[in-house]
């Protein structure tokens, strides 16, 4: 296939039903998170009197933000687990969904800079590899190999000392994933309501009975936040705190360029990771910017840091044109892994603090998120995820393998 | 050279005739005139066609005569080639050598050899946008005095007065008022007039961020000593955003066959650059700026008929103005479909109704050009960066700003104001406001009027605009009908999108990626919105319902009830930096190569590269990694510098270390809630190691603090750490103890540090520090001197170690550094003084299982587990106290810090190698994965062979370590597992008896 065509969508996505009175389960936010979670409550559990509220667009948020990287190559076992679990789910969406979402297993490499990144790679390396997560270090010279386009020589500021690499990660395009759950949800029955926004809770004697909207009180049986950031605001109305704080992270593309990089690549040291999507632009990342705030920017001193990291490792995209920037908001815990579980409110349950790695578990979020709804018990990858952890100390610190770069 | 120009209009036009420019267009050579673009020379060579479209692969031509040009794309092929440039903004210079593109760009894989530079300043008034408005703005703030700068993206001043030169300004023709204006502010001295400049991003604080072409001009290459682009950070206390407006095509079948052109950029490129797109023309239009491109065809000597979308035609002075010129006029149709393929050969004319339907058969008109208007769109880019409001302004159609953001002005075009002396009026009065708010004044000179008056006028001037946005086809069906030529998009493509149950213009946008080019919807964005708000307000989502809006009194369904869509209702997708697309490199600025970040080096570095020094980068320094000598690998190098520093005296550059000062008379308070042990009481003169947690209790930074004075400490960190120490300290001061007296101070470029290690460090020390009482017991461990060094040089000596032998660090002032390092070679030479590098000490230290925070620690590890529990105070309160009390510290599997021997007494381990029990690999044998995961206990932090041992060891976190030391457990790495053996930490002079010599 010519690289620059995609498929065509469906001709029918979802429906856009008026709200009923009431639900079995509430899911508030139709990023993918709620929506993948919609379509497991309805296509494993058998919950399809669901309904996900929408404040806006659906996937709209960082959804529409995220640099579409999927990889599960993650240092801690907990990690590992679930972002393995939500790679083997993306290994076979396309065909669970029935929706090209263009998934291209074109391998992600993570690039060591330093004596002390390499001893922190080669022990991400040893690690997934026991966790059965595909991983290899590579030196140089096979870095060169697996991206020509990368500078590997010793004119840099930080030469590459080698990388990691993750055969099976790769891309997807982001939008469609979305579309395809909501697909698929709205097709057993789930109502995708969009600009609808959850004003307050309805909470009778510790437990959730409803949630008012824009758009009216709706009743709920449970009701499950998937609201990133927002979780924060949407919790104190519910009377809890989430332990989770909110910045800008800024992305970019580039026009449409004839392909010539092959695979993802990321550099913490320099922070800047990049691919090239399938219609040929260039997709990349920059830093977090160290403030908190909801507003989806950042500031323009992050771009021109993330840009000389590229000019340094990448020549090529030395007279690429930045084509558009924009902000998404990563809501990170302290210990840059997310929170899944229950909630102090009897059925109401959190699925917040993904930070920077939100979209490669969309499939394995949703998977985990509906379980942890359907039975009221956290399933098995999300045990470890749960808000207790900050009362018990057990944190799940995922900030020395990979504090910037997803 | 001239004669093949063959579309060249005689006379006229802002180029200069006696400067013909040669052009290579796909190994073609045209000619041009300075002062053409790409764009124009090529319209002036007779071409309009440029290369074909992305995806359909259907031919297309020059659409616009500026930066909303979605087809004519090139390649310029030069030292770098660049892709993606717009031929439309393209100066002619001479050795221009350019490819057409078919809508995508090729990167050029060669190095970059140009340079690109940033420049920061700051105005009371920054400008963007040098037609009629931003050039009166930025006279008017002038003349008060304030310091302004005027930023405009083209090659010449005078934005729309450009293309109508002859126009009256001020009581004399445009062009001469433009050059008046430019003199003025030439004249003025705080005044900066940036041409070749794109105000690109709006941020913040009035930030705005241009890039200015400084090169390319001159002779289309790169210049040494001339950086090819530069980056300014302009930060103005008062911005005027005089940025003008866009015009906007009408939707027909066939709209992009070559020779299909904005009627705008027809009489831009006929009046400003006397090049002629048509001899036979049609211009159909939807309001009376139309007429303007038939006036300047029919004077340029082609032939012209206007179509006329609206019923009534154009306002009374355009109508008469047209009829005195003999222009014919036929009101009430429209341009329904193109006859021709690579070029326009006719227009299918007909009648439409209001929706935009054919009424009878569509006639054909034999023609070589249609110059379409369907609007204007104010150029809104930058005000809604800064998140200003839009509203839909129906009598304008067009979306405007409400109001300007914070200490920002708006004039002219881009608030809906389209006539040449409104903008004049508006531009002058905004530059009287924005140098006035800055704290400048001055009168205007102009009767401003007020608001209201304006807006009626705004209206009244501009005419009505027909909100005409897609026009029935002869054949039905809409997948000829290009909404965003760029990414080949139709309207059959949105209604594709709405039909699929998409509801919001960013899901069509994202379901067609109409918008998404690098005009980024400059073309399409309005038409696709004014189409949904037809779409969305009919039964069927995948139709153009027929009917008129509000009006069809048999309407069913959804909408009947609902209020109609109006394009405010849908709303624009969001506006985002940057207004134009900027190159990587020029972003990049110089922080590339050494500067990318700076390489910070000590007083003592060229030392250290005169004794063949390998470095290695930690954090920004660079430090010895080790000395090899002839013929020495790492392991030799290493091995000599061990035995040098545990068996003579060696002595290593210290310098990087953090240094931070602490004063105030709460230095000790505050001391004592960061670090985990006490400060408060270190006796002046004593040093004492310490530990800095976050507040989930987990190690932070390390180091060593000495106490200078009642109220001074100094507090060393890791290389590395300096920094984030520093803020850390910093924002504990200042946010959560203001009441804290204290005050922190880098001091780290400050002071050289060279530390003197080994069983005679003592006797090179007494040689350097003539003064100082070097015996055991007149300078105890922990403790520190103020002296004076024999060459006279002030320094202070500290006596700690971190290696476990007798050591001694020399603090002296920078500058001395190399000095005292010099004299401490020549001290020590007797004794075979050894210089060695961070490698040797990381292995002296991993001896004694001193950690090295970062790399024995991960953010996981607590003073505890690192076996320390003894520098945990448990008599105070400090950051990171209180989690020692929950129940995962108390877990009895903690990965807790202990050394591991390999039973191959030879194998370094790699660092980062895995632990797991014995028997945990089942039958995995290391080839591929495991078929279910492999628990692990732990992982090699540290992995060296020790000199002083005879053997390879490492340090490991593994869980409940301290309770395995004797077992055996296997190490994973690189598909092969080994046994090693767990050990306490502490592998060498476990007792301490070295320390003191």
């Amino acid at each position: 296939m010519n690289q620059r065509e995609l498929p065509e969508h469906p001709d029918f996505l979802w429906a856009n039903p008026e709200p009923k009175r009431s639900y079995d389960v509430v899911i508030v936010g139709a990023g993918g998170h709620g929506l993948a979670t919609a379509y497991y409550l309805a296509s494993k559990h058998g919950i399809t009197n669901v309904a996900v509220l929408e404040r806006g667009w659906i996937a709209g948020g960082n959804m529409a933000r995220n640099t579409t990287i999927i990889r599960s190559n993650y240092l801690w076992d907990e990690s590992a687990a679930i972002y393995e679990h939500s790679l083997k789910l993306w290994e076979n969406l396309e065909e669970e969904l029935g929706y090209d979402v263009f998934f291209s297993q074109r391998g992600v490499l993570n690039l060591a800079h330093t004596l002390q990144d390499v001893r922190d790679s080669v022990r991400r390396v040893e690690a997934n590899r026991l966790n059965g997560v595909d991983a290899e270090w590579v030196d140089p010279q096979q870095v060169k190999e697996l991206c020509p386009i990368i500078n590997v020589g010793d004119d840099i500021r930080y030469p590459v000392m080698g990388g990691t690499y993750q055969p099976r990660a790769g891309i997807a395009k982001h939008d469609w994933v979305a579309w395809g759950y909501a697909r698929r949800a709205s097709e057993l029955g789930v109502d995708i309501i969009q600009n609808c926004e959850v004003t307050g809770f309805v909470i009778d004697g510790g437990r959730v009975t409803g949630v008012e909207t824009s758009r009216g009180r709706i009743n709920a049986g449970k009701v499950a936040l998937c609201a990133a950031g927002h979780t924060s605001v949407l919790s104190e109305l519910a009377g809890f705190r989430v332990p989770i704080q909110s910045h800008p992270l800024q992305a970019l593309v580039s026009e449409l360029h004839e392909i010539i990089h092959p695979t993802v690549v990321m550099s913490n040291h320099v922070h800047v990771y990049v691919s090239q999507a399938h219609k040929g632009e260039l997709v990349m990342g920059a830093g977090i910017d160290s403030y908190n705030g909801y507003g989806q920017r950042g500031s323009f001193h992050v771009i021109e840091h993330q840009m000389s990291a590229a000019v340094e490792l990448f020549p090529a995209f030395s007279r690429a044109h930045l084509l558009r920037t924009w902000g998404g908001i990563v809501d990170v815990t302290m210990d840059a892994s997310p929170v899944m579980g229950r909630s102090p409110v009897d059925g109401m349950y959190v699925n917040c603090g993904w930070g920077t790695g939100g979209f490669k578990a969309v499939p394995g979020a949703g998977f985990a998120y509906a379980h942890t709804i359907a039975t009221d018990e956290p399933h098995e990858l999300n045990r470890g995820f749960g808000l207790d952890r900050f009362v018990s100390g057990a944190l799940i610190d995922e900030h020395g393998a990979a504090a910037v770069a997803h | 050279m001239a004669a093949d120009q063959t579309r060249r209009i005689d006379a006229g036009g802002a180029i200069d005739r006696s400067t013909p420019v040669e052009l290579v267009v796909d190994g073609t050579t045209l000619t041009g005139f300075a002062g053409d673009t790409v764009a124009s020379a090529l319209v002036a060579n007779g071409r309009l066609r440029v290369g074909d479209s992305i995806y359909r692969g259907r031919p297309r031509g020059i659409l616009s005569a500026g930066v909303e040009e979605p087809n004519a794309f090139v390649l310029v092929h030069g030292d770098h080639d660049e892709s993606m440039l717009p031929a439309t903004t393209l100066e002619l210079v001479p050795g221009l050598d350019v490819r057409l593109l078919d809508g995508i760009g090729v990167l050029d894989q060669k190095p970059d050899p140009a340079e690109y530079d940033k420049m920061h300043v700051h105005a009371d008034v920054a400008v963007v946008g040098a037609g009629p408005a931003g050039l009166a703005a930025a006279r008017a703030a002038a003349a008060t005095g304030a310091r302004v700068v005027l930023l405009e993206q083209d090659f010449r001043l005078g934005g729309s007065l450009l293309a109508s030169p002859a126009e009256v300004v001020e009581g004399v023709p445009a062009a001469q008022w433009v050059e008046q204006v430019r003199a003025e502010l030439e004249a003025a001295p705080e005044v900066r007039v940036l041409i070749r400049t794109t105000a690109f991003g709006s941020y913040d604080n009035n930030h705005l961020i241009a890039v200015e072409k400084r090169a390319e001009h001159l002779d289309g290459t790169a210049r040494d000593g001339i950086p090819r682009q530069r980056i300014w950070h302009v930060t103005a206390a008062q911005v005027v955003l005089a940025t003008g407006a866009f015009e906007r095509p009408i939707v027909f079948a066939d709209n992009d066959v070559p020779g299909v052109m904005l009627a705008s950029s027809v009489t831009t490129y006929v009046r400003r650059y006397a090049a002629l797109p048509g001899r036979e023309a049609v211009v159909v239009t939807t309001n009376d700026s139309g007429y303007a491109a038939a006036h300047a065809l029919l004077e340029a000597g082609a032939s012209v008929q206007v179509l006329d979308a609206r019923d009534e035609g154009a306002s009374p002075v355009v109508a008469s103005a047209a009829q005195a010129a003999g222009l014919r006029v036929r009101t009430g149709c429209a341009v329904v479909g193109i006859d021709g393929d690579a070029s326009v050969e006719g227009a299918w004319v007909a009648r439409i109704d209001a929706e935009g339907a054919l009424v009878g058969d569509a006639e054909r008109v034999v023609c070589d050009l249609v110059a379409v208007s369907g609007g204007w769109t104010p150029n809104v880019s930058l005000h809604s960066q800064r998140q200003g409001a839009l509203h839909w302004d129906d009598d304008l159609a067009g979306f405007v700003p409400t109001a300007a953001v914070r200490n920002q002005h708006l004039a002219g075009a881009v608030r809906g104001t389209y006539w040449t002396d409104g903008c004049r009026a508006e531009g002058d009065a905004a530059g009287v406001a924005a140098a006035s708010a800055a704290g400048f004044s001055a009168a205007s000179r102009s009767t401003v009027i007020g608001a209201d008056a304006v807006a009626e006028e705004r209206v009244a001037r501009a005419g009505r605009t027909r909100q005409l946005w897609v026009v029935e086809g002869r054949e039905g069906g809409y997948a000829t009908h290009f909404v965003d030529l760029q990414r080949d998009n139709t309207a059959a493509d949105v209604l594709r999108a709405t039909g699929a149950g998409m509801r919001s213009v960013e899901h069509v946008k994202r379901y067609t990626s109409i918008s998404t080019g690098v005009d980024q919807g400059r073309i399409g964005a309005v038409n696709t919105i004014g189409l949904l708000t037809r779409v969305l307000s009919g039964d069927d989502t995948r139709a153009i319902p027929p009917g008129q809006p509000g009006q069809d009194e048999t309407a069913s369904g959804p909408a009947a009830g609902a209020a109609r869509p109006t394009p405010g209702a849908i709303g624009n997708t969001t506006f985002r930096a940057p207004f134009t697309p900027v190159a990587f490199a020029a972003l990049a600025g110089r922080s590339r190569g050494d500067l990318f970040d700076a390489a910070r080096t000590t007083s003592i570095h060229p030392w250290h590269e005169a004794h063949g020094a390998l470095f290695e980068d930690v954090g920004q320094w660079k430090r010895p990694w080790y000395y090899p000598r002839p013929g020495e690998d790492i392991d030799a190098a290493v091995a000599r510098e061990c035995r040098a520093a545990r068996e003579g005296v060696a002595f290593m550059d210290a310098t990087t270390l953090g240094k931070i000062e602490i004063r105030g008379a709460d230095a000790g308070e505050f001391l004592n809630r960061l670090y985990t042990n006490a400060f408060k009481k270190l006796a002046v003169g004593k040093a004492r190691y310490g530990v800095m947690c976050k507040p989930d209790g987990m190690v932070f930074d390390d180091g060593v603090v000495l106490r200078l004075a009642e109220d001074r400490y100094f507090a060393t960190t890791t290389t590395g750490g300096a920094a984030r120490v520093l803020e850390w300290l910093e924002e504990w001061s200042q946010t959560e103890w203001p009441d804290l007296d204290v005050v922190c101070t880098s001091v780290t470029e400050q002071w050289s540090t060279i530390a003197v290690v080994g069983p005679r460090s003592r006797e090179v020390i007494a040689r350097m520090a003539p003064d100082l009482d070097v015996t055991r017991e007149g300078f105890g461990f922990m403790e520190f001197r103020e002296t004076v060094l024999a060459s006279g040089i002030p320094a202070r000596i500290c006596r700690i170690t971190f290696s476990g032998e007798l050591a001694f660090e020399i603090n002296v002032p920078t500058w001395y550094g190399l000095q005292v390092w010099e004299d401490v070679a020549e001290a020590g030479a007797d004794f075979d003084i050894t210089p060695y590098g961070t490698e040797t000490m990381h292995v002296l230290r991993a001896e004694k299982a001193y950690p090295i925070v970062g790399q024995d620690t991960d953010g996981t590890v607590t003073p505890q587990d690192l076996g320390m529990s003894w520098i945990v105070s448990t008599t105070k309160d400090f950051v990171g106290n209180r989690s020692y009390s929950r129940s995962s510290h108390r877990a009895a599997d903690r990965k807790q810090l202990v050394s591991v021997l390999p039973l191959d007494r030879s194998l370094r381990l790699p660092e980062g190698a895995q632990l797991v029990e014995p028997g945990a690999l089942g039958d995995y044998t290391g080839e591929g994965l495991p078929s279910r995961p492999i628990p692990m206990l732990g992982h090699v932090t540290s992995s060296y062979h020790s000199q002083a041992l005879g053997r390879s060891f490492g340090l490991a976190l593994v869980k409940a370590g301290r309770d395995r030391i004797g077992q055996t457990l296997i190490a994973s790495f690189e598909g092969r597992f080994a046994e090693v053996e767990v050990a306490d930490a502490v592998l060498y002079d476990k007792e301490g008896a070295r320390r003191d010599g």
